[in-house]
Formats: structure tokens, C-alpha cells, sequence
């Protein structure tokens, strides 16, 4: 393992998988506790179109899945605020709208010869220095506008209608929380994949919000534990020749049996 | 003093105030006005509008017809004279947030960055939760207080904002019943100084504690306690005939 260090795609992997862990600890509390976790499995299949439009038009990966991503999140959020009753149909609109704009894309591409399957299950060991930057930009993105607006972020995820009542505007908080979710659902792809996106941004929250007693108490138990789980995963993928972001969820699902069991020995 | 109290605005001054869910008519032509330190009971069967009424006070809900005045203001300015305590205080039970969060969010922050409260509302929070007696559990994760301490807990939020008049929706509905005095004894205790309006199934509340009764079933009774009082006669137990009242709030124009 410690010469396997010395490759810069190795290094890329490692920083890629502590940034993506962070950022899906910071966001994916925010994703539990909001009770969005259903609404981001969609945004997340709907990104899959942005794979479809990046690969038909050559555009980079990023900037394709970004834009189906947040433009799913924008919808999303304007029909949760509107009518909350038909959201689960919406959602299911779009989790399967957006792979089929994805998929028929992919077939008019001609001579198309991509692996499809790193976008489905991840592909952290392809990492390179723009992927990164990316990540790291987003990252800062969450951690300023949490540094702005913690507070109002915390309300509205705790209580909404409290929030809306003290004069919180809900509306925006809970656009802006799904709009950084996409974001962050794209870098997640990246490194898991978008079939197991939401694995890893709810796993590790689970565990947090059993030890911790603050909502950035849970985020920052969250990254630490994605970390873990992420790197450890690594180690497996590379060690056995194994897909990464299978690896990662599995050591993710076998952490968290290791807690309940804790949990209840414990009690 | 006596011709100032003249100007003085009402606390809430509801107008023909009527509300549907798509065609399903929850509220018709609803007139309801509260003076300073009244103590309103809101009675009337499940899903007879109690709940929706509320939720158009605090502005959740927008009337289709009719007006709400706040202390003389319009709805969303009023507004932020008004606590609330919801129905339902299991709601994220899993959050993991510290009971004295729970009660700053009681009002709009004014701490600007990070997760740094201000000495100030961190006091003010712990003063609302002595009043409640509660002060003991500020550190305390809200998930493993039982439902009569949450209850305790929201109406502490409530208060945090030193409201004028305080809203409770079914307070008492999930405890056990020493607990439900303990929070109708503090109720009385703030009546003192503010106006208090409870959505109830209980009966006893209202010949204990209050001096208005409103039954609502799409159109809203209105009764003076007092007057209701009197023309019941309860020998030893101060406890009323739930039918025979219910009966009596019903069917009086």
C-alpha cells in the first residue's frame, strides 16, 4: 500500500475520497434531516442525463451533470414548495425521465466507447487535478454559506414551519440546501457512483446523529466517518482489484452493522 | 389610563374570516376578537377547523376571504408578536440538537456567523426554560426528553421571543395527567401577563382556567366563561359533564 502512495493517480484518489467525504457529511445531514433523501436519490438518477448531454455534445463531465443535477434540484424544490402531496410522483418523473434523456443521448453519440459502468459505480481511482479543484471549490461554496447562514440552515432543517413563522425564508433555505446537494451528488458520482450516491450520504449520518448532540457536531462526525469508510474502501478496491465505490459502500453498510451491534451491547 | 385603554388594539381581531382545502370547505365566515389577558379555550370536533384556524394566525395558511389583525397590524407584521406551540412536538425526533437550541430558534437569530450564539440570547433562553422548569436539561439532546418535558421545551420556544400572545395547538394531548395540570398551571401563570388562546379536547380546562370559550365546527360559537359558569351547578368536584357542557357550547347562539 505505501508504495501504491507514490502514483499521483493513488494521491488524487486519497484527496479526492477525504473531500467527497466531508462534503457528503456536511451535506447529507442536511439531506437526513430534511427528509430529502428520496428527493436526492432523484436528482441523482436525473444527473445520469447529464452524462447523456456531456458525452452527445463533448462538453466536459462536470459541467453536464451539474447543470441536469441543479436543474432537477430547482424543479424539485418548486413543486416540494407548491404542492408537497404529488412530490413522490414527481420525483419518480424525474429519477426516470432524466437516465432515459441520458441513455438516448448516449445512443445517438456515434462511435461512443466510454465505460459507462465508472459513472455508475464510481471511478475515484480516474481522479484528476480538475476533479479535485472541483470538489474543493464546492467545498468552500458549503462551508461559506454555512458560515452566513448556520443558523437559518439549522432552523429550517429542524422545523421548517417554526422557522417560516419567526420569519425564516424557508423557500430559499430549502432551495439553496437542495441546489448544494445536487452539487454535491455530482462530486459523489464521481468517486461511489450515482447508483450509490445515497449510500454514502446517509450511512455515515446515520451513525453521527446517534453520538453527536449539534447539527455541526453531526457534520463533522459525519465527514470523519465517511473518511474512514472511504478510504478503507479504497484500500479493499485497490488491494483486491474490486470497484471502488462497491468497495466503499460495503465497508460503509459494514461499519454501520459494527455500530448497531455497539449500540445495542451498550444498552 | 382608563381612555388610553380605549385605543388600545385589540390582540386579535379576526373578520369573516372563511378557508377551503380545493373545494372542501374548513371555515366559514369566522369573527373572533381577544382582549389583553384573555384565556381562550378553542373546542369543536376533529377536523372542524380548529388546527386551520391557527395555521391562518400564524400566516401557514392564507385566507380566501375575510382579514386578521394582530395588535392592529396586518398578519405578517403581527405575527412576530405571537408564540406558538405546535401539536405535534415529536417532529425530527432524531435531530441531534441541544434543548437550549431548541428554544433559540424562537426567534430569528441575531448572531451572524457560524455557530456562535451571543451571551445574551444564550441567558434569555436559559430565563425561558427556568420559567418552564426546564433550565436543568439545557444540555440535554431534545430526542430523549419524554413528551410532557418536549412539551415544556416548546412552549420555552415559544416564549423566546416575548410574545404577546401565546397559541397552543392540543398542548396536553401526549402526557400523562399530572403533567397536563403542571402545564395548565403555568398557562394560568403567564395569562397574568399575556393572552393565551389553547386548542383543546379537555374539558376541565375550560371551567378551571378559562374566561372565553370558542367551539368551532366550521362557524365559531363564541361564549364568556363566566356567564357559562353559572348555570351549571357542580356539587364538590369541579369537574363539568363533558356531554352536558359540550352540548351547552354547542347548541348556544
Amino acid at each position: 500500500m505505501i508504495e501504491a502512495l507514490s502514483f499521483d493517480f493513488m494521491q488524487n484518489a486519497l484527496i479526492a475520497g477525504i473531500l467527497v467525504s466531508f462534503i457528503s457529511g456536511v451535506i447529507g445531514s442536511l439531506i437526513v434531516s430534511n427528509r430529502m433523501v428520496f428527493l436526492v436519490g432523484g436528482i441523482a438518477h436525473a444527473a445520469y442525463g447529464g452524462i447523456g448531454l456531456a458525452i452527445f455534445f463533448a462538453l466536459p463531465m462536470f459541467f453536464g451533470t451539474t447543470l441536469f443535477a441543479v436543474l432537477a434540484a430547482l424543479l424539485m424544490a418548486f413543486i416540494t414548495l407548491r404542492q408537497r402531496e404529488k412530490i413522490d410522483v414527481f420525483i419518480g418523473l424525474i429519477w426516470a425521465v432524466g437516465m432515459a434523456v441520458g441513455i438516448i443521448l448516449v445512443d445517438l453519440t456515434p462511435g461512443y466507447n466510454v465505460d459507462l459502468m465508472s459513472y455508475l459505480f464510481g471511478s475515484i481511482l480516474a481522479v484528476n487535478r480538475e476533479d479535485l479543484l472541483y470538489m474543493g471549490a464546492l467545498l468552500g461554496i458549503i462551508l461559506a454559506v454555512l458560515f452566513f447562514w448556520y443558523h437559518e440552515i439549522l432552523a429550517v432543517s429542524y422545523d421548517g414551519e417554526y422557522a417560516s413563522i419567526v420569519g425564516v425564508n424557508v423557500p430559499f433555505f430549502y432551495t439553496l440546501i437542495l441546489v448544494l446537494s445536487a452539487l454535491s451528488v455530482v462530486v459523489a458520482i464521481k468517486v461511489v457512483g450515482l447508483i450509490l450516491v445515497i449510500a454514502l450520504l446517509t450511512i455515515p449520518i446515520y451513525i453521527a446523529q446517534n453520538i453527536t448532540a449539534s447539527l455541526y457536531g453531526m457534520m463533522l462526525a459525519s465527514g470523519l466517518i465517511a473518511s474512514v469508510f472511504t478510504l478503507s474502501g479504497l484500500w479493499f478496491s485497490y488491494h483486491f482489484d474490486l470497484t471502488s465505490g462497491a468497495c466503499i459502500i460495503l465497508v460503509s453498510a459494514a461499519g454501520l452493522c459494527l455500530f448497531m451491534g455497539i449500540k445495542r451491547l451498550a444498552r | 389610563m382608563q381612555t388610553n385603554n380605549l385605543f388600545k388594539p385589540l390582540v386579535l381581531d379576526i373578520q369573516n374570516l372563511s378557508f377551503a382545502y380545493e373545494k372542501e370547505r374548513v371555515l366559514h365566515d369566522v369573527s373572533l376578537k381577544l382582549d389583553l389577558h384573555d384565556f381562550l379555550v378553542v373546542i369543536g370536533p376533529n377536523g372542524g377547523g380548529k388546527s386551520t384556524l391557527i395555521k391562518l394566525i400564524l400566516g401557514i395558511l392564507r385566507p380566501q376571504e375575510g382579514s386578521i389583525k394582530i395588535f392592529g397590524m396586518a398578519q405578517e407584521r403581527g405575527v412576530k408578536n405571537i408564540g406558538y406551540v405546535p401539536q405535534n412536538t415529536n417532529i425530527n425526533i432524531d435531530f441531534p440538537i441541544q434543548v437550549i437550541d431548541v428554544v433559540m430558534m424562537g426567534s430569528k437569530t441575531k448572531s451572524t456567523l457560524f455557530f456562535k450564539r451571543s451571551k445574551e440570547e444564550t441567558q434569555k433562553a436559559l430565563e425561558k426554560l427556568r420559567l418552564v422548569g426546564m433550565e436543568s436539561f439545557a444540555q440535554t439532546k431534545i430526542g430523549l426528553l419524554s413528551g410532557g418535558q418536549r412539551q415544556r421545551v416548546m412552549i420555552a420556544r415559544a416564549l423566546y421571543n416575548e410574545p404577546k400572545l401565546l397559541i397552543l395547538d392540543e398542548p396536553t394531548s401526549s402526557i400523562d395527567v399530572t403533567g397536563q395540570k403542571q402545564i395548565y398551571e403555568l398557562l394560568k401563570e403567564l395569562s397574568k401577563t399575556i393572552t393565551i388562546m389553547v386548542v383543546s379536547h379537555d374539558m376541565s380546562i375550560i371551567v378551571e382556567y378559562a374566561t372565553k370559550v370558542a367551539h368551532i365546527n366550521k362557524k365559531l360559537t363564541f361564549h364568556e366563561i363566566g356567564s357559562l359558569t353559572q348555570n351549571l351547578h357542580m356539587p364538590q368536584t369541579n369537574h363539568f359533564c363533558t356531554v352536558e357542557l359540550l352540548e351547552m357550547l354547542g347548541e348556544k347562539k
